[in-house]
């Protein structure tokens, strides 16, 4: 075991743990950003530099600090390690910087994004970002490829964190879609336009952050913070996938089905594209309850959940609320993870 | 005339087959090595030798084979970088077309020292000829019985390949070419793990440049001791620094480390002066990523000493007043250069040359390169100037791997130093854009 000091909280965790994974232990406002690093993906990280910390001392038996700020999520611990993120100005300058880099070559087309509301970016730019640009240039564009029936790719958004790289990698034998090109001329792709099909091709759905990979039986039909996310399984055949999903509905119809996702939008458990794509109707699915989504994402302000199950605060409930409850119900009243 | 250790016999006819290159001393280091000392002694003379890498970062070489992790079982390499791709960098070309036997020889007692039974040289794939060269050296090499099982009666056996790269700069990165030795993409990996314990296919790697495991062989002729006494102060032994730009005689010169650079620019023995009887403006000391300086500080440091070609004298001053000894690429520009120009070109390289794996330094260099093209064309502003300090400054420190800092150091340097010539390209953006105008003071020379 390691004791880490991380912004003057400490933690003890398993030796070999990154500090990314130590901060999400103590969890709340502390936890660094990551765009590219993704828990299940073995080898992801280290990429989009969002997650640098400083590390103010390496460890116990050689307390200097480190020359340059670390990547938190590839960066093991050491016993005694003294790691600064939201205490630290220079962490918080630096990570301006990559926001602003991150966007210079971003369309800012969230208006007509499927990802809004639950981008990784939106987000990151809201919480760390600064509201005007200094880049005057023109940006990098690309054409919209469609990469098989279900998913589309629209490059001009991807900021090439390498998350839909390393799913095929880990869900595939053989991965048919890279990246291609070098510098800022990099772009995923199919090489000749190739489709992307296995039975898990739709997770690279899920894993990206932004809205450069989207789900074509969902495009433009709703705005994600509309919908109603709804945990529910079914008797999946498929011999890897369990069907344990999330239903995002609009009054009665199913608009889409996702992975479940944790706190920091990262998928435990990967579904079949049957699951994904084809099961679009309420029968088909055994309702567990509301899906309880715990990030600074939009779809929370528009949550219908009550967020404690306290009997007290419940009868403390303004006359007005008690009203409107009683006349729409929510699904489930309460309860965490329905 | 200082003392040469690698280039002695480089203009020595024939020296680039076996036959000659021994009648002129070749392959007794590895004879020494092999017959007469352990592998751990071999470590030893070099770390005696004081010998720092020539590739660039200038860390000491005894000091990488030692940090090599030896887990029993389990294959080490030894991996020749000979991805030379910095401009303004061209003495490993040159050492290895004229003197393919010195870097197999050096590798020899090289993988010997680290027990490392297959070794590679990674060459930069523009070098093809470079690559035949070496490849019939190798050939004569096995047929002399210097190469392959159990070499020299003495037990140990080596394979050694040559590889070629596909053209990327960045592959001249230790794990970025680890990982196009692979076969795979020339991205390079995050760290740690480093190469020492985990290098390639994930075995226990050393990657040295070219010229670096070149100065093995004379290390293990003369004795590290006797090597260390070369040089100057911690920079010891000799080095080759390939000579660009408005000089009389550009070129490649073995120089033994602290030699003025006011003699190497001016001496008839060197670079022999500036061309056209001009004045010098500014120099790139050690190939295009470090900080270029202006006359007054690359001929004396900022206490008014003599700077001299070591890696401290250079570095005096850190990156305020000093610059670095880099690889050696020695760019030396006269007074009709324009700086704004000569950034934008660099930043063009490094722009074109980022593998875009992380952040900062994929979107940051093509920010540069646009902003540093607006400026030159007359299209800049003052806050411009500032901009790019800036981004440079986002850049610097953040990235994977060092490509980030070499793309932001020139920008970071230039503005320090030739800052009135930014502005003036900013302020009077007919007369920059002229067709040869020349930024002197305030002056304009057509």
């Amino acid at each position: 075991m390691a004791k880490v000091t991380f912004d003057g909280i400490e933690v003890e965790v398993p030796d070999g743990t990154t500090i990314l994974n130590a901060a999400r232990i103590i969890g709340g406002g502390i936890v660094p950003p990551a765009m590219c690093y993704y828990t299940p993906l073995k080898g992801s990280g280290g990429k989009c530099r969002a997650c640098l910390v400083r590390v103010a001392a390496g460890s116990a038996k050689d307390p200097r600090p480190m020359p340059k700020l670390v990547a938190s999520c590839i960066t093991p611990v050491q016993d005694g390690m003294v790691v600064e993120n939201t205490t630290s100005e220079q962490v918080l300058d630096v990570r301006k910087g990559i926001v602003e880099m991150l966007l210079i070559n971003h369309p800012l087309d969230c208006p007509v994004c499927d990802q809004a509301g639950e981008c990784d970016l939106q987000n990151f730019a809201f919480e760390h970002g600064v509201s005007t640009t200094r880049y005057e240039e023109e940006r990098r564009t690309f054409e919209k490829i469609d990469i098989g029936p279900y998913i589309q790719l629209h490059m001009t958004r991807c900021i090439l964190c390498y998350r839909c790289v390393y799913t095929a990698d880990q869900l595939t034998e053989a991965r048919v879609h890279g990246v291609l090109g070098r510098g800022d001329a990099s772009e995923i792709g199919t090489y000749i336009e190739n489709t992307i099909s296995n039975d898990f091709s739709g997770n690279v759905i899920d894993v990206c952050p932004v809205g450069a990979l989207t789900d074509k039986t969902y495009r433009f039909k709703q705005r994600v913070w509309f919908t109603k996310p709804v945990n529910a399984h079914r008797d999946c055949q498929h011999e890897k996938c369990n069907g344990r999903v999330t239903l995002w509905y609009k009054g009665q119809d199913v608009m889409r089905v996702t992975a479940r996702k944790d706190e920091y939008g990262e998928v435990k458990e990967w579904i079949c594209n049957e699951c994904r794509f084809e099961k679009k109707e309420t029968a088909d699915w055994v309702i567990e309850g509301p899906a309880h989504i715990d990030r600074s994402s939009v779809i929370a302000q528009n949550h219908y959940e009550l967020p404690v199950v306290n009997a007290q605060i419940i009868a403390d409930l303004p006359e007005s609320t008690m009203r409107e409850l009683a006349l729409n119900p929510p699904l489930k009243l309460g309860g965490l993870n329905g | 005339m200082g003392r040469k250790l690698l280039t002695e016999h480089i203009n020595v006819e024939g020296i680039e087959t076996i036959e000659v290159y021994r009648q002129h001393g070749g392959y007794r280091a590895v004879e020494k090595a092999l017959k007469t000392m352990t592998p751990d002694e071999v470590v030893d003379e070099v770390k005696k030798s004081g010998l720092r890498g020539r590739g660039g970062a200038g860390f000491p070489m005894g000091m990488k084979w030692s940090f090599l992790a030896k887990p029993e079982g389990v294959p080490r390499y030894l991996v020749c970088n000979a991805d030379e791709s910095e401009p303004g960098t061209f003495k490993d070309r040159y050492l290895m077309s004229k003197l393919p036997h010195l870097l197999i020889e050096g590798m020899i007692a090289g993988s010997y020292a680290l027990g490392a039974r297959t070794s590679y040289i990674y060459i930069r794939g523009e070098l093809l000829y470079v690559l035949r060269i070496l490849e019939k050296a190798i050939a004569e090499a096995y047929a002399a019985g210097f190469l392959g099982e159990n070499i020299l009666g003495s037990g140990y056996s080596l394979d050694l390949y040559v590889h070629p790269g596909a053209g990327a700069y960045i592959c001249g990165e230790e794990t970025a070419l680890l990982e196009s030795l692979e076969g795979k993409r020339g991205n390079p990996r995050n760290k740690p793990p480093f190469p020492a314990v985990q290098g390639l296919y994930a075995r226990p790697t050393v990657v040295n440049n070219v010229e670096s495991l070149a100065a093995v062989v004379p290390i293990l002729n003369l004795g590290g001791d006797e090597y260390a006494k070369i040089g100057v102060g911690k920079s010891t032994g000799t080095k080759l620094f390939s000579a660009c730009g408005h000089l009389n005689k550009p070129g490649i010169y073995e120089i033994e480390l602290g030699l003025p650079v006011e003699e190497f620019i001016y001496s008839d023995e060197y670079c022999g002066g500036i061309w056209k009887g001009r004045a010098l403006k500014a120099v790139v000391a050690g190939g295009s990523s470090v900080p270029i300086l202006p006359k007054d500080l690359i001929l004396k440091t900022a206490a008014g000493e003599n700077r001299l070609m070591s890696y401290e004298s250079l570095g005096d001053g850190g990156f305020v007043t000093g610059t670095m000894l880099g690889s050696g690429g020695f760019i030396a520009m006269d007074e009709t250069t324009c700086i704004v120009k000569n950034t934008w070109n660099f930043s063009r390289f490094y722009h074109h040359e980022s593998c875009g794996q992380c952040s900062p330094c994929r979107e940051g260099t093509g920010w540069l390169e646009k902003v540093l093209h607006r400026l030159e064309h007359g299209h800049g502003s003052l806050h411009d100037i500032d901009l790019i300090v800036s981004v440079a400054k986002q850049i610097e420190g953040n990235t994977i791997c060092p490509l980030g800092e070499a793309a932001a150091w020139p920008v970071a340097a230039a503005v320090r130093h030739f800052r009135d010539e930014f502005e003036w390209h900013v302020t009077h953006p007919q007369e920059a854009t002229r067709p040869g105008a020349v930024y002197r003071g305030n002056l304009v020379l057509a």
